[in-house]
């Protein structure tokens, strides 16, 4: 449904992947910290079952994400093709200039990579380390490394982007589409000049 | 979808993302064969600054490992440490009379089969030989099982591994009483061996007349636990 003065930004299948991808990074972030942090561990001291719950909360994750892909299908491939071009004001972009931006920035697009890898990175190493405890096969020593580097890693991400979708006043409309998958057109234009040009039919004034 | 427009080259658009999503893809799939080299190198390199950090980061490198549904409590009123088996004197020990016997400190490093390790670790505690001398060894006993309070997790070693020197009972681990989830109030340390024959929680020592496969050896772990050569690796 249009709204006058709105424009929509992401559409229903979009907003389920983010928020699937969000809700299990949390359960996993939590679970994980009761088995990474020695204060946690003793106050919960059980961690089979928390290890446990860990791990099949991480298939349950990967499998929903399958699930969202699968439901998505060709929109979703659609907005994966537009998250991995870069053209040359998204270079500017990167570089921190000024230039005006599609319907996601150049810093978004590399978010978007890097959280699709580590998702991929995150369940193989946490398939290694569930499966080398049973069998020397499995075992690397550097698996832990891999896994502990990309909560790590994810953790600056993360907070740079509840930073800018929750905090900064300038972004943090963003949040309003990620939700309800509209936002207020001058915001759009100001933002993602290229995606919102004047004139555009979808918008509703 | 955009057709691809008819500009000069250097407009065109790239798909870069793709190559930013399969190099890191690669890149985290290779660093299990490189990772932790790498991660001791540069720890080596700053390990100045990582010393200092140490204390104000949440872990200190540790992860706590526990194989029941409940933590081991230690309480000194009701705690003893039973020295028995292949001995001419079963021995109960409680927890002052373990720290009148001779004290020995020394540093050294931790490595878990997993494949963290947290270097320089300072412990305080007593020899083996001290703890076992009041029991008094028969020459039939040809190896020790550590009994954990926490069940059923044991583990043994041979009286040759357990005469390492550096072999030790720690009840503090750097200067304070050995915290909970390090095995208080005393554990074993065997620094050439991997964690899991570094019994926490001990509530017993038996001599045996040979080694048994224990809580993790009975899972498909080594029983000889060389750090850098058992396991898988090094071989």
């Amino acid at each position: 449904m249009k709204k006058a003065g709105y424009v929509k930004r992401f559409s229903p299948v979009e907003r389920l992947l983010h928020w699937v991808n969000a809700l299990g990074f949390f359960y996993l972030l939590a679970t994980g910290l009761i088995l990474y942090l020695p204060r946690l561990s003793v106050l919960v001291s059980r961690r089979q079952l928390i290890q446990s719950i860990h791990f099949w909360g991480g298939v349950g994750w990967l499998g929903a994400l399958g699930l969202v892909l699968l439901l998505g299908g060709r929109r979703l491939l659609a907005t994966a093709r537009e998250l991995e071009t870069y053209d040359q004001d998204d270079l500017r972009w990167l570089r921190g200039r000024r230039a005006p931006q599609g319907r996601f920035n150049a810093g978004q697009k590399v978010n978007a990579a890097l959280t699709a890898a580590f998702t991929i990175l995150f369940g193989v190493s946490g398939l290694l380390l569930w499966f080398g405890e049973q069998d020397t096969r499995f075992r690397f020593a550097s698996t832990v490394i891999l896994h502990d580097g990309l909560m790590y890693v994810s953790l600056v991400l993360l907070v740079g982007h509840l930073y800018l979708a929750l905090i900064h006043p300038s972004t943090r409309h963003a949040l309003r589409g990620i939700t309800l998958g509209d936002v207020r057109v001058e915001w759009a234009r100001r933002h993602h000049a290229k995606w919102t040009p004047p004139g555009d039919d979808r918008i509703v004034s | 979808m955009d057709p691809p427009r008819a500009s000069d080259h250097r407009n065109q658009p790239h798909r870069f993302g793709r190559g930013v999503f399969l190099a890191t893809v690669a890149g985290g799939l290779t660093s299990l064969f490189w990772g932790k080299t790498a991660w001791d190198h540069v720890t080596g390199v700053i390990s100045p600054v990582a010393s200092t950090l140490a204390p104000i980061l949440p872990t200190g490198g540790w992860r706590i490992y526990t194989i029941s549904g409940h933590m081991p409590v230690f309480d000194q009123a009701t705690w003893r440490l039973q020295i028995g088996g292949l001995v001419e004197q079963p021995t109960s020990l409680d927890y002052a009379t373990l720290l009148r016997l001779p004290r020995v400190e020394q540093v050294s490093d931790f490595h878990c089969v997993t494949g963290w390790s947290v270097k320089n670790v300072h412990w305080g505690g007593v020899r083996l030989h001290d703890v076992l001398a009041a029991a008094r060894p028969l020459a039939s006993a040809h190896a020790l099982e550590f009994v954990s309070m926490e069940q059923p997790y044991v583990d043994s070693l041979t009286l040759q591994q357990a005469s390492l020197q550096d072999v030790m009972l720690a009840y503090e681990m750097d200067g304070k009483p050995l915290p909970r989830e390090h095995g208080a109030p005393v554990r074993l340390v065997i620094p050439e061996m991997y964690g899991y024959k570094n019994v926490k929680w001990l509530q017993g020592i038996n001599l045996v007349p040979q080694v048994e496969p224990g809580y993790w050896e009975q899972l498909g772990y080594d029983q000889d636990a060389w750090v850098g050569r058992s396991n898988g690796y090094g071989t």
